[in-house]
């Protein structure tokens, strides 16, 4: 079954113009596990009747991983290629499910030309929920489970975001637990910095190793996120300790995408 | 006499101090140009409370009380100070305790108060140090002259305040056999405690040890500041002033990239025209210090190698090389040499080290994940990530020296618009899915 998604120039050849556009990032593309969140976030949009649109083959690398490797050159050309092509289709508002993604063209795209309101999807479907168009189904889904939130770098130490997801997990009909390191305290899964694209320099320990444990620790039965990154570093933390079939790693958006029985 | 060797010693501590206050001064001076002159309400409001106020401190409760304590003491002391700058240079003694009266008294209880506080305060730093042993405080970056500075400050502030209440103690003793009491609230019972019984003789002899002992530890202080991780004191105001506003995500866009990128993405841009600015950077990214900002150099002078920011980061958590504070301790080490090569050398002259390589290691660098859990944690906002990542690109673009899964990466950017090695026409695939 396909899932109903306009593009951009689809959108344009037909003269219309998306209240917002999806920034769907190359996590979100490629990567299998990050797909599902991509479509759990769709299903959530088209639910809620969101008028969006997608770039499609247009969308490109923003740079992030370039600029975090310390290419500067790599990073200015994607941006300024993306600028060009955001600024031509004259888009206004974007959401991103990607972290990495929301803090580059939130806060370093305005510098090169690329001015746009940027919002997290845990942002955006906080505002559905508090709106009234989206409602979540009593369907027990949650009903009696412990679910933690990981703080991914890039959006709460770096941009300051710790209440949106907090407070849609606590809409479920679960129990939010805290690690001992969490919000500002909160620990890296080890992929920021373009880590995710390398092995670990050498030391005694893996990073996403470290943080599983936190969020073992809490006996929670879902280890919940909001970064694509974050989900794989941490999918791979719970294997480590062969704890795959009693803890899953899920995004917000599939979260509240199950609890509205979409 | 006394009041003659006092004004020699006063002015020559303040003149060694502001010597060296230049030094420092031209150190920073070495570093980039940086403008942080906007937000100056926003500015002030930081200072207040992260310096001032020391909220960051609090996040730690029992160190933080304990800080206090010094802190609180230090800068109440410093209205002591006036009067005995006025009592050793007048030969009066006591100046203001005639004409404030029960102010005076409520002063100087105050301030004996928090005297005992910062000598318990100071003695539990002491035993947190070397006897607890606590982990950010005995690791490797800190063996030798570190670990020595930071027990060398802790024993001059035992020493200051022993000072005080010898003075404060003797002085009272000397006021009892009179029948009077100054009615300070700590040396009122600890001065018949210590002295009480001694001659009208040696009692003098204790006041005049404690108030000389007292006021040459204080220019000794104020003098060995300049060489010690204690500047902080002075450092953390402009330097929390000074702080990046931004949010912590954002890094800088290099300018001098914008202008080589844009006229490689312009197809009418003459590629033989004259650069559009004259101030072309001499290099991508930092190799020494002198690559870095003015406020990446003032950074290295206000840290007081707590290690917080060490213990709260991942790589160095997991057993990486990576340590924030050795960044920030070898910015400093790095910067003091080469100023000092320089000032004896002359501005051109080139010593053949660096701060990368000769300080900062490869390996280092790339164990950061850019988390900002360093900057975070900082009391006084200070920000290693911008001297990883500027060290980074350094290595990345004017040496080409990039972990090999990282070339992979950036060619698979450059050629199919995503880090991984997936054709742009497959980005919608997804949706078709199941």
């Amino acid at each position: 079954m396909s899932i109903q998604v306009r593009t951009m120039a689809d959108m344009m050849a037909s003269g219309e113009s998306p209240d917002i556009l999806f920034w769907v990032g190359c996590a979100g593309s490629f990567d299998d596990r990050a797909k599902k969140i991509t479509k759990a976030l769709v299903k959530i949009l088209n639910h809620c009747k969101v008028n969006f649109a997608v770039l499609g083959t247009e969308e490109s690398c923003t740079g992030d991983p370039a600029k975090r490797a310390g290419n500067e050159f790599t990073f200015q050309m994607q941006a300024l290629m993306n600028i060009e092509l955001l600024n031509g289709y004259e888009v206004k508002k974007i959401v991103t499910a990607c972290p990495h993604c929301f803090n580059t063209l939130k806060n370093e795209y305005p510098g090169l030309g690329g001015t746009y309101e940027v919002i997290h999807h845990t942002q955006l479907i906080q505002d559905l929920i508090n709106t009234g168009k989206l409602t979540l189904a009593d369907n027990g889904t949650f009903k009696g489970k412990k679910i933690t939130f990981h703080d991914p770098c890039y959006l709460g130490r770096a941009n300051d975001v710790y209440e949106a997801p907090r407070e849609l997990i606590e809409k479920l009909d679960a129990a939010l637990v805290e690690m001992k390191r969490c919000k500002t305290n909160g620990l890296c899964c080890g992929a920021g910095g373009a880590q995710m694209f390398k092995e670990a320099e050498k030391g005694n320990k893996e990073i996403n190793v470290e943080r599983t444990e936190d969020a073992l620790q809490t006996s929670a039965n879902i280890i919940a996120t909001g970064c694509p990154f974050c989900n794989t570093m941490m999918t791979d933390g719970v294997k480590h300790f062969e704890k795959e079939e009693d803890v899953k790693v899920m995004d917000i958006a599939e979260l509240i995408a199950n609890a509205a029985d979409l | 006499m006394q009041q003659l060797i006092f004004g020699v010693l006063t002015l020559s501590s303040f003149g060694f101090f502001a010597f060296n206050l230049r030094k420092i001064a031209q150190n920073i001076h070495m570093g980039l140009p940086l403008d942080r002159s906007d937000r100056k309400a926003d500015r002030w409001r930081t200072m207040l409370l992260v310096a001032l106020g020391q909220k960051k401190m609090f996040t730690r409760p029992i160190p933080a009380l304990l800080h206090l304590a010094l802190y609180a003491s230090f800068v109440i002391t410093q209205i002591e100070l006036i009067e005995i700058l006025v009592d050793g240079l007048s030969g009066s003694h006591r100046f203001f305790q005639d004409g404030l009266g029960g102010f005076y008294t409520f002063m100087i209880s105050f301030i004996e108060v928090l005297s005992v506080l910062a000598f318990i305060g100071t003695v539990a730093f002491l035993a947190r140090r070397n006897m607890l042993k606590l982990p950010r405080l005995n690791m490797k970056e800190l063996a030798g002259w570190p670990a020595q500075d930071a027990n060398l400050i802790l024993v001059f502030e035992l020493i200051l305040i022993s000072f005080i209440f010898t003075m404060n103690g003797a002085d009272e003793v000397l006021q009892s056999y009179a029948g009077n009491s100054n009615g300070f609230a700590m040396s009122s019972w600890l001065g018949p405690i210590l002295f009480e019984g001694k001659s009208t003789h040696t009692l003098h002899v204790l006041e005049q040890i404690g108030w000389w002992g007292h006021i040459i530890m204080v220019y000794t202080f104020m003098n060995y500041l300049p060489y010690s991780k204690h500047l902080h004191i002075f450092m953390a105001f402009p330097n929390t002033y000074f702080s990046k506003l931004e949010p912590k995500g954002q890094f800088t866009n290099m300018q001098s990239v914008t202008n080589e990128v844009k006229l490689m993405l312009d197809p009418n841009a003459d590629p033989y025209a004259a650069p559009a600015t004259d101030a072309a950077p001499s290099r991508f990214g930092a190799k020494d210090v002198n690559d870095l900002t003015w406020k990446n150099l003032m950074d290295a002078y206000s840290c007081t190698e707590c290690g917080r920011c060490t213990s709260a980061c991942p790589a160095n958590t997991t057993g990486k090389l990576l340590s924030p504070r050795k960044i920030m301790m070898d910015t400093r080490d790095r910067m003091v040499e080469l100023g000092d090569f320089k000032r004896k050398n002359g501005q051109d002259a080139e010593d053949g080290k660096s701060l990368l390589g000769s300080y900062i290691t490869e390996e280092e660098l790339w164990a950061c994940t850019s988390c900002n859990a360093c900057v975070q944690e900082c009391p006084v906002n200070i920000d290693p990530l911008s001297i990883i990542m500027d060290l980074r690109r350094f290595l990345v673009m004017e040496e080409s020296k990039v972990p090999t899964e990282l070339t992979g990466m950036l060619t698979n950017i450059e050629n199919n618009g995503a880090p991984w090695q997936f054709a742009p026409t497959e980005r919608m695939n997804w949706a078709n899915e199941e």
